[in-house]
């Protein structure tokens, strides 16, 4: 015993790097702003921003580099560098840039602290890079964990909000206890496969073959996986807690909920479906399509009634949820050549476009988040035009009109259900989403066309920082330019489908 | 006779993973019927506790390390997770002394 030398696996340093610049900065970040004194309020952001930025870069750079080379796993089988992974990192990063700009001026109205909210951003960044590139279940779960921890302290960050720490308390408990279903879908599977590994998983289910019966771990293990990933993507009958969690929350982490929290747990669901259980597809493509159907029904049909645009736009991103659920199920049924493709576009689409939309929504609430309910984007159309036409693009894109980025991502997942003659998910679908469009139609009424009322003019008025301007004018035209030239976007979806196995 | 009630009585690792099971359902159950935030999140740690003795038992079972290793990381996540909890839990309770889930309750909808 006493000889044994422990052994190190080999890191490809140069792979990782987007990680090692967030963590880096993350730590940067924490130990200059306890030592310095305070910063003008914007140098944090746009710090964020050049972290983000970098990331993006530096990303670009291994793209080219595993179109030459090939995807790779790298770090003892822990990490998987393939376009996929690249994508989504891309997709992170992004969200993180956008993001940071927005919250700038918001912590400013607010008068919160700074420097601390950026932190937790770049860090809960970082847990989702690694859970989309992780190919091992429990860096996964590490992963999970670093983003789901960070943003229940983003969530309860506006201190003083009893909303704000309501909400981050809810989704602690809730974040929490959907975790330990996925650990234990963790454990029960790495009972029956001997591996924690995503890709070995893959392999010794295609080789093994289970005696009927004999599978019921695997089988419970699968389950749990599913609802603990699906708790954390927010699909019915696991969003109870999204419509408090988004409505409490400071409206750029709600934002940032939206983007980057669902970007990883897809991401990580689809890794987990393609890779590690193609096999097993005939057993869990029917829980996938029921969670679907029920997540565009109850998420379109409940957002119509509410009366909060936050909740409105919360159980929106649930039927969003349960459409990316769609692009999934068809991966179980022909792999990942039609399904993939589609869901991984409808994330970034979808990222860029919820952003976007709770910019405007974090401008329209006004000082303290005091009035998110839908009468605060009355004569928005009058007294700010160009914010409120911004926000016509957003709604109309969510709503799958032609000619934005809406229509593309829909269309990508109900064409890969036809396409797998999946049909009657198709068809709800498309049903759901005329019923949603009901509820987009709701606030654009509200903010073109009612009277305003009494009291009206006594409300703040609406400011439009440069940098929150930005944002909207940025995933405006990403949301307009991929409706009318798509098809960059869809080449590289395209090929994301190379995960490395 | 008496060897064979020992050897039935000798614990297997079948015997752990059952009790892992109850553990992680009586967690599960603690969360749904407990209205104190703080007994709710230490249901939860059970949870996470009952896993990381079924991780072991696997480990065991096939002779593999990888399982006991990852009981480590499900320490630290689940450390982690007590410092944040925790700190929002005090926030709370600073606020409002006594407080349970059920009073918590401005959103809803």
């Amino acid at each position: 015993m006493g000889d044994q030398v422990m052994q190190y696996p080999a890191i490809d340093w140069l792979a990782i790097t987007p990680i090692i610049i967030l963590l880096g900065g993350m730590m940067i970040n924490l130990v200059i702003a306890s030592l310095t004194r305070a910063w003008p309020r914007a140098w944090y952001a746009i710090a964020t921003v050049e972290l983000a930025v970098a990331c993006v870069i530096v990303e670009m750079f291994l793209w080219h580099d595993v179109n030459t080379d090939g995807s790779r796993i790298i770090i003892n089988n822990a990490i998987s560098i393939d376009h996929f992974t690249l994508f989504c990192w891309i997709g992170v990063a992004v969200a993180l840039a956008l993001v940071s700009l927005s919250t700038s001026e918001y912590l400013r109205r607010e008068s919160l602290d700074g420097p601390e909210v950026y932190a937790l951003y770049i860090c809960a960044a970082l847990g989702a890079m690694i859970m989309t590139a992780s190919n091992d279940m429990i860096v996964l779960f590490l992963g999970l964990e670093t983003l789901s921890i960070a943003l229940y302290v983003l969530a309860a960050s506006h201190r003083r909000r009893a909303e704000s720490q309501e909400s981050g308390l809810k989704y602690f408990i809730l974040g929490g206890f959907a975790s330990a279903f996925f650990l234990y879908g963790i454990a029960l599977i790495y009972g029956s496969t001997g591996t924690t590994s995503i890709s070995g998983i893959g392999k010794v289910l295609s080789t093994e073959v289970f005696v009927k019966g004999d599978d019921a771990m695997l089988l419970a293990g699968i389950a749990l996986l599913i609802v603990g990933l699906a708790f954390k993507v927010a699909v019915v009958p696991f969003h109870f807690w999204t419509p408090d969690v988004y409505q409490g929350a400071p409206t750029p982490v709600t934002a940032f909920m939206a983007s980057v929290g669902k970007f990883a747990a897809f991401a990580a669901l689809v890794r987990v479906v393609t890779v590690a259980l193609p096999t097993r597809a005939e057993d869990w493509r029917p829980a996938v399509w029921v969670l679907a159907i029920l997540s565009v029904v109850v998420g379109s049909v409940l957002a119509v009634v509410q009366t909060d645009v936050k909740r409105m736009l919360a159980y929106s991103s649930i039927s969003h949820a349960g459409f990316m659920m769609i692009g999934i199920e068809s991966i179980g049924h022909t792999g990942d050549v039609d399904g993939l493709p589609a869901t991984v576009m409808y994330l970034m689409i979808y990222s860029v476009l919820v952003i976007g939309t709770f910019t405007v929504v974090s401008l329209v609430t006004r000082t303290g988040d005091a009035s998110s309910d839908i009468g605060s984007f009355r004569g928005l159309g009058k007294e700010r035009p160009a914010l409120a036409l911004a926000m016509t693009v957003f709604l109309l894109a969510q709503a799958g009109m032609p000619l934005t980025s809406g229509f593309i991502a829909k269309f990508g997942v109900i064409k890969a259900a036809a396409t797998n003659h999946s049909y009657a998910v198709a068809l709800v679908a498309m049903v759901a989403s005329v019923i949603a469009a009901l509820l987009y139609l709701r606030i654009m009424i509200s903010m073109w066309l009612s009277d305003t009322e009494a009291g009206d003019e006594k409300r703040e008025a609406i400011a439009i920082p440069v940098s929150a301007g930005f944002v909207v004018a940025v995933s405006a035209v990403f949301t307009l330019l991929v409706g009318v030239w798509p098809s960059w976007l869809i080449d590289a979806s395209q090929a994301a489908l190379q995960l490395a196995k | 006779m008496m060897s064979a009630l020992i050897s039935a009585a000798t614990p297997t690792t079948t015997w752990y993973l059952v009790l892992s099971a109850l553990l992680f359902g009586i967690g599960t159950v603690g969360v749904l019927v407990r209205r104190n935030p703080l007994v709710m999140f230490m249901c939860i740690e059970l949870m996470l506790n009952a896993i990381n003795l079924s991780f072991v038992a696997f480990a065991k079972r096939m002779g593999d390390i990888g399982g006991q290793t990852t009981v480590f990381f499900v320490m630290v996540v689940a450390a982690a997770e007590v410092v944040v909890g925790l700190g929002i839990i005090v926030s709370i309770m600073r606020k409002r002394p006594g407080a349970n889930v059920d009073d918590i309750s401005a959103l809803k909808g």
